[in-house]
Order: C-alpha cells, then structure tokens, then sequence
C-alpha cells in the first residue's frame, strides 16, 4: 500500500453510523412510540376529563394505596436486603451458593406464578392456616416477593468491595463493633442501598401479575393502580386509563432520575 | 516496652511465625525487615491484635495483652493503603478516635488542628480523601492515628505504595517527627535502605524466623549469615565467601592469596566505579571502589588483575 | 470487624428465615400441590391441546424476541461503548424505561398506537388481539437485557483489541466477528437467559393485548390465569409449576454463566 493510497481508516469496530440509527430507530418504533402515545392521548378527552379520571375516588384510592404499599415494601427491603447480602457477603454456612443463586428466583418467575405461590402456603387453601388473600398484607406480600433481589444484589458488590482496611483501622482506633458498623460500614452502603430501593420502588408501583390473583383487587381496599389500569381498558375507556398511566408514569419516571442522582452522588467520595 | 515470646502462627498449611520472640524498647523506632513471605506484616498485626497467635504471648508495656482486642490496647496502626474513611472530610478521619472516646468538641477541634499542621495538611479540613494524594493521604493516616496519644505506633509498609520521591521525602519525615514524638514505634518494611535510613533497632526476618537483630550499622557490618548479610547490601562471591564489593582489593601485580581475574566491564557512576571482573575458574565478581582508585589503578577493559578480599566482611558459607 | 458468633447466628437465622418463608417455602409448596394427586394427572394437565398450543405460543413469541433483542441489544451496546455522540445519556436513559414502566401500562400503549382507533390502526395486519400485539409486547418488556449486560463488559476490555486487528488488516465485519463478539459472548449470553426468562415470564402486558383467545393468543402465563379464574386450580399449579421449572432451568443456566463472566 502506497503511502499515496493510505487513507484515513476509522478503528475497526467503532460502530458506524449504520449502528446507532439501527439501534436509535429500534428503541423509537418499540418503546417510545408506544409510551408517547400514552402520554399524548392521555389528554385527548381534554384537560376536564383527564382531571376528572385522575381525581376520581377509586382513581385516587388505587395510586394512594399504591404508593403506600410500595413505600412499605421499599422500607422493609431496604432493611432485610441489606441483612441479607451482609450474611451472604460476611457469613460462611453450608449452602451458601445455593441461597445466593436463590435471591435471582424472583427475576427468573413469572409474576403470576410468583402470585399462586404464595396463594398456595398463605392463601385459603393453606397448611398452616395463615389466610391473607383478599388483604392488603397480601398485596405487601406479593411485593416483597418480586422486589426481593433489588436491594440485595445492589449491596452484595459494593460489600464485597469495601476496604476490610477501613474497618481494622476503626479498630485500631478504639472503635467497638458497633461503631464500627455504624459510622464506618453502614455509610458506605447507603448508596448501593438507595439505589436498590429506588428500583424495588419502581418495580412495586407497577407490579400487576403477582397481585392480580393474591389480594382479589378490591376497590378502595385492595386495588392498587396497575389493576385499576386494566380495568379502565377492559371497559372500553383507554384515554381514562391513559390518564392514570400517565401519572404513574409521571411517579416512576421520578423515582428513575432520583436513582441516577443519587448514583452521581454516592460516587463523589470514590476514587 | 513490646515483648513478643515464643509466638507462632499458621494460615491452613502456612507458618507465617515459627516461635518468634522479641523485645522493642521504649521510645524507640524499630523497623521488620523482610522480604515477602518473612511474617513481618503478621507479626505486626498479632502486635495490634488485628490477628491472634495460635501460640504465645504479647506484652506491652509491662502487662499481657494477647487477649486483650485491638480496640483496648492503645496502639495506633497506618496501612499501606491508607485506609482512609473515604466517605469523612479530613477533619473527620483524624477526629474520629477522639469523637468515640467522647471528648470535648473545643478540644478535638485543636488537636485536630494542631496534628494537621505538624503533618503538613493545615488548610485540608474540609477535603475529602479522594481529593488528596497518595502522599498526602498517608500523611493524613498518620496524623488520625496520632490524635488519640497511642503507646504504640505501627506501620505496615506505610511508604509501599507511594512513588520513590515521595517515598523517600516520608521516610525523612517519619524520622523527625519521631525524634520529636518519641512514641514506640514499630515499621515494617521490605526496603532495606528505608530501614537503614529510619530506624534505632531492625529485626531482620526470613520464612517466619528472625535472624538478627540490632542496629543498622551493627547488621551491615557484622551480619550472622549469609541471609542477612545479602538483604541489607550488596554482596560479591570470591572462592567461598561473600564479601561487599567495597572490600575487593584490586591489584596489578599478583599477591599473595589473590586469584587472577580479567577486566570485562567497568562503568563509572559518579563518584563510583563498578568494575565487573571474570575471576579464573570460578566467574563474575562485581568489584566496587572510587572513581579515584579506578583511574589511579588506570584500569581497562580486558586488563589482566588479582584481586583478593580484604576481611573485614566475609562470611564463609 | 469481627463478628462474634451469637451475632453471627442470629443474622444468620434471620437472613435464611425471611427467605425460607418468603421464597422456599411457597416454591415448595407449589411442587408439592401440583404432584399432590400423581405425576399423571399433571402430565395430562399440561398437554391437553389448550395447554399445548400455549406453550408453543409461548416458545415461538419468544424465539421472535429475543434474536431481535440480541441484534439490538450488541448494536446498542456498541454505539454507547464505543460511539461518541451527543444524547448518550438520554439513549442510556431511554433503555431503562422498559424497567421503569407497568406491564399494564406497556399494553395499555400498544393498544392506544395499534388498537381500535389508534395512530397505526389500519395496517393490513390485525395487531391488537392477535399474535403480533403479544410479540410487540414482549419484544418492549425484554429490550434492555442484552444491552445492559454487554455494555460494561465492552466498556472494561476497552477496544485495544480491536485497534490491533485493524493494524494488522482486518476490516469491520472481520473484527467484529473475530475479536469483538468472541469477548462478549458470556455477557450476551447471561443477557440472552435473562431476555428468555422474561419472555417467557411476561404476563402484564400481554395480559391487555392479548384477548386471551384459547388455542390462538393466549400464552402459558394467561393459561394459568385463566385455569385459576376458572376454579381449575390443579391444572393452574401444573402449568405453574412448569413455568416454575423453565424458571429453575434459568436459573440454573444464570449460575453457571456467572463466573465464566466474571472471567473475561
């Protein structure tokens, strides 16, 4: 090759042009599309009936009960996920792979078998005699279920991670356990520990299969807004249904950029 | 005074420490010096109560602490890798031993002060440590240990992972601020010229034995054996002995009890001149020696010599 | 810091409590039910032509997905490792939002873009109520898998590689095929398991477009439902129950993959 015929080459395997329009085109057709046409119909009925949908008794029962659930789901993950990925990070017992490789379970189950699950030892039918369908533990329950690896997996890296260092020179420094724990450990898993909640919330707002059969979707008891969602489209009313989307939507779209903040956050200390 | 008896310590199949004892005297400054594998850094942590023997006992300063944890016995610890609280400003790593301990905010808030002006790092407060240098990190590391008064200072490879410059600008540093603190105090190192450097007393140890200990100068010129005497400086086989390069007499007429040798290479250094010499029979021998007795010698390559090892070191095999 | 054993114990206890009962306990339950009455039963549960041609709904909506998702997924994975352009971020962010949004709500769109009255309504295809409103759905909900696992992997073997083939002659397609995609594969497998798993899985969604017509659109997972609604419990526990045993298949796969990712 002459230097005369040498061109320019851009490196091998930088994606062209022909990439990224694929890929930009995809994501447009597949996801953005459809989600705009949520967010644009919603107010197609005009800006009355989308107020008068969204502030509708049931409408603002079902996003209430929602959200409240979800916070308590989010909370109690919050703390059991980080005891959980402590024991799995800190602790050695027989078994111990088998109990992490178990924490994916609820990604891996669809929700509605996740559902008849738990119907299965907590339901009418069960051995134990402990019957919550038709509640709202039920609802809280099938939540904790699929939002179990959230946190968890969130936790465990940055555990596994943290300079063992840190905590012998606290030590060394007169620090008991505890203190140890609080002011050294504990710190540097907030960060990984809201971030996973954050997640686990986002998922709770929105989970509809596992609760579907488990708390018998009662209006203002047990129906959280996924439910009354499809109960607006099954009656014929998706701009109705659109409405509500649009501010559950408004809700995990929310909890998205907060996670994203706090990730920036959290990683100000690090290096 | 720190006395180690008769400690031991394995990891599975691993003797870290075979029945090592020791005494650290009061006020002094005492390096561990060893290559990787020696058990100087374990042995440093059974000091702190980071590891606990599975035999023998740690006293310091006259009472049994081996039960005692790491928490009670008064000791401050530096790490290699800083171990900085990387989530606390400056301020707060080096308040932190004098917060749990409850004292006075006016108080911990002068020390505090106070330490991070003889380290250096006055004005770094409000930093975090990700914003600071290796070097100063250290410094800080140093300082956060120092707050709350400990009996004993121990230093695991504190300038290991620092830069040869800085390293060396530390070392100097350490030393001053320990004429000035006078806390015991423990180094470990592999380096044996920051031993050297730094320290009143050095243990030299090899696979979990100690095999001297005594000052500086003492262990480079009167080493028990060839171990120590290779670690702490460079050394020149002649026939069955090891001798320092500086203790190589070079002549041009034969001696008595000198071997014939040729000239292969001589390269000046400054003020030094390492002369490279193929010894009849037996190979290289490195020979050091002033530029001023190599020109006076008017030594060439391929120049035939005799050279013969002037006793003062030798240790026979 | 040094736990001491009681502690140690009780996390422990508390730890492996929560999931026993949480998780273990109501998995078992389920085995146990669906064989209560003998493998026979379940097995004729499960082939009846009802449940048959569900599961091949199923397979086949999901061998539609995730090849599509896989392409698009390394293309994508590619322009955000390895591209420079403006709005990175704002693809990045978009990725995320098949997480971010209810599985209802994803039908919910399908409908109003393709449903009666919608802004693609009148394409010579039925969408909505037919096979292709359920492959649209689940192509929507399994999007970010593969993208996610490959990205950091691309970003951490950096492109070296790549720029000592294109030194040594090799033009795009050859590096990609050569050097590339060899040092990805494990993440694009562990994506490809998830994306399979969650296809599978989906339920939500396709719950809205799909019209649950037995026989033509109703996958495994609207099966179970309908079982259930129906007062058929125990074919509802054998078509979960292999849902459940896909599910541990996954599972499975997941843990083996894992450390060869870890690897590379």
């Amino acid at each position: 090759m002459t230097t005369a015929a040498l061109t320019l080459r851009r490196p091998a395997g930088r994606p062209g042009v022909l990439g990224l329009g694929i890929s930009t085109l995809w994501l447009s057709l597949i996801v953005l599309l459809p989600l705009a046409a949520v967010v644009v119909r919603s107010t197609e009925g005009g800006w009355d009936a989308f107020w008068n949908v969204v502030t509708s008794r049931q409408s603002v029962a079902a996003l209430r009960f929602t959200v409240e659930v979800s916070l308590l789901c989010t909370l109690v993950n919050a703390a059991s996920g980080t005891l959980i990925a402590w024991v799995l990070v800190r602790d050695r017992f027989r078994g111990k792979a088998f109990v992490n490789a178990l924490i994916d379970l609820p990604f891996a189950l669809p929700t509605i078998v996740a559902g008849l699950t738990l119907l299965a030892l907590y339901g009418p039918t069960s051995p134990v005699g402990i019957n919550v369908a038709f509640t709202q533990a039920a609802v809280l329950m099938a939540l904790l279920f699929v939002t179990l690896p959230f946190v968890i997996r969130s936790v465990q890296p940055v555990l596994i991670e943290l300079d063992k260092e840190m905590e012998e020179a606290a030590l060394s420094l007169g620090a008991s356990n505890r203190t140890v724990f609080a002011r050294v450990i504990l710190p540097n898993l907030v960060p990984a520990i809201l971030s996973g909640a954050a997640l686990a919330f986002a998922r709770a707002v929105g989970e509809f299969g596992s609760i579907v059969l488990l708390s018998g979707n009662i209006p203002f008891k047990t129906q959280v807004a996924s439910v009354f969602i499809f109960k607006q489209v099954e009656s014929d009313n998706p701009i109705g249904a659109a409405s509500i989307a649009v501010v559950l939507l408004g809700i995990s779209l929310l909890v998205l950029f907060a996670i994203r903040a706090l990730g920036r956050w959290g990683a100000r200390h690090d290096r | 005074m720190i006395a180690v008896r008769d400690v031991r310590k394995s990891f599975g199949d691993f003797v870290a420490l075979n029945d090592v004892s020791l005494e650290i005297p009061d006020g002094s400054l005492t390096s561990l010096l060893g290559p990787s594998g020696s058990g100087k850094s374990t042995l440093l942590r059974i000091i702190a109560g980071l590891e606990e023997p599975d035999k023998g006992t740690v006293e310091i300063h006259g009472s049994d602490a081996t039960q005692v944890p790491p928490q009670r016995r008064g000791i401050g610890f530096v790490f290699q890798h800083y171990a900085a609280f990387k989530h606390m400003t400056v301020r707060d790593n080096v308040a932190f031993g004098m917060k749990i301990r409850k004292q006075p905010k006016q108080r911990i808030q002068e020390r505090v002060d106070e330490l991070l002006e003889v380290v250096g790092l006055a004005g770094y407060q409000q930093r975090y440590p990700n914003q600071l240098s290796g070097g100063q990190r250290q410094r800080m590391a140093l300082a956060r240990a120092l707050a709350v008064e400990p009996r004993v200072l121990l230093l695991d490879e504190p300038f290991g992972a620092l830069d040869a410059k800085v390293r060396a600008e530390l070392r100097e540093w350490l030393r001053r601020l320990h004429d000035e603190v006078h806390v015991t105090t423990v180094l470990v190192t592999h380096d044996q010229e920051e031993a050297m450097v730094v320290s009143d007393h050095i243990a030299v140890m090899d696979k979990g034995r100690i095999e001297q200990v005594g000052g500086p100068v003492e262990l480079y010129d009167r080493p028990r054996n060839r171990f120590v005497m290779s670690f702490l400086g460079p050394v020149s086989k002649v026939g069955e002995d090891l001798v320092r390069p500086h203790d190589i007499a070079i002549s041009l007429t034969p001696e008595d009890g000198a071997r014939q040798a040729t000239v292969s290479r001589i390269v000046h250094l400054g003020f030094e001149a390492r002369v490279e010499l193929e010894v009849e029979g037996e190979g290289t021998v490195a020979a050091q020696m002033t530029r001023a007795e190599a020109d006076h010698l008017e030594l060439v390559e391929r120049a035939v010599v005799w050279v013969r090892a002037t006793g003062r070191t030798a240790v026979p095999a | 810091m040094i736990v001491d054993r009681r502690w140690r114990v009780t996390l422990r206890s508390f730890a492996l409590g929560y999931l026993a009962l949480l998780l273990l306990i109501p998995v078992g339950m389920v085995f146990y039910r669906t064989f209560e009455h003998g493998a026979m039963a379940v097995f004729d549960s499960v082939t009846t032509p009802a449940a048959i041609s569900a599961f091949w709904l199923t397979i086949t909506v999901t061998l539609i997905a995730v090849p599509l998702n896989t392409i698009f997924g390394v293309l994508c994975a590619l322009a955000l490792a390895r591209g420079r352009f403006r709005g990175k971020a704002l693809l990045d962010a978009t990725i995320d939002l098949p997480f971010a949004v209810s599985p209802v709500v994803i039908g919910l769109a399908l409908v109003l873009v393709y449903g009666r009255g919608g802004w693609l309504d009148g394409l010579p295809f039925q969408v909505i109520f037919a096979v292709p409103g359920i492959v649209l759905a689940t192509i929507f909900v399994s999007v970010p898998f593969v993208v996610r696992e490959v990205t950091p992997v691309l970003r951490e073997i950096g492109d070296d590689q790549e720029q000592a083939a294109s030194t040594l002659g090799a033009n795009r397609w050859q590096t990609f095929w050569r050097i590339t995609l060899p040092a990805i594969r494990w993440g694009v497998a562990y994506g490809i398991i998830l994306s399979v798993a969650r296809c599978i899985g989906e339920f939500g969604a396709v719950s809205v477009v799909s019209g649950r017509i037995s026989g033509e659109t109703e996958t495994l997972t609207l099966l179970v439902e309908e079982r259930f609604q129906n007062f058929d419990v125990a074919g509802a526990y054998a078509a979960s129950a292999l849902l459940a045993i896909i599910a541990l298949g996954t599972l499975l796969a997941m843990t083996r993959i894992n450390p060869r990712r870890d690897d590379e």
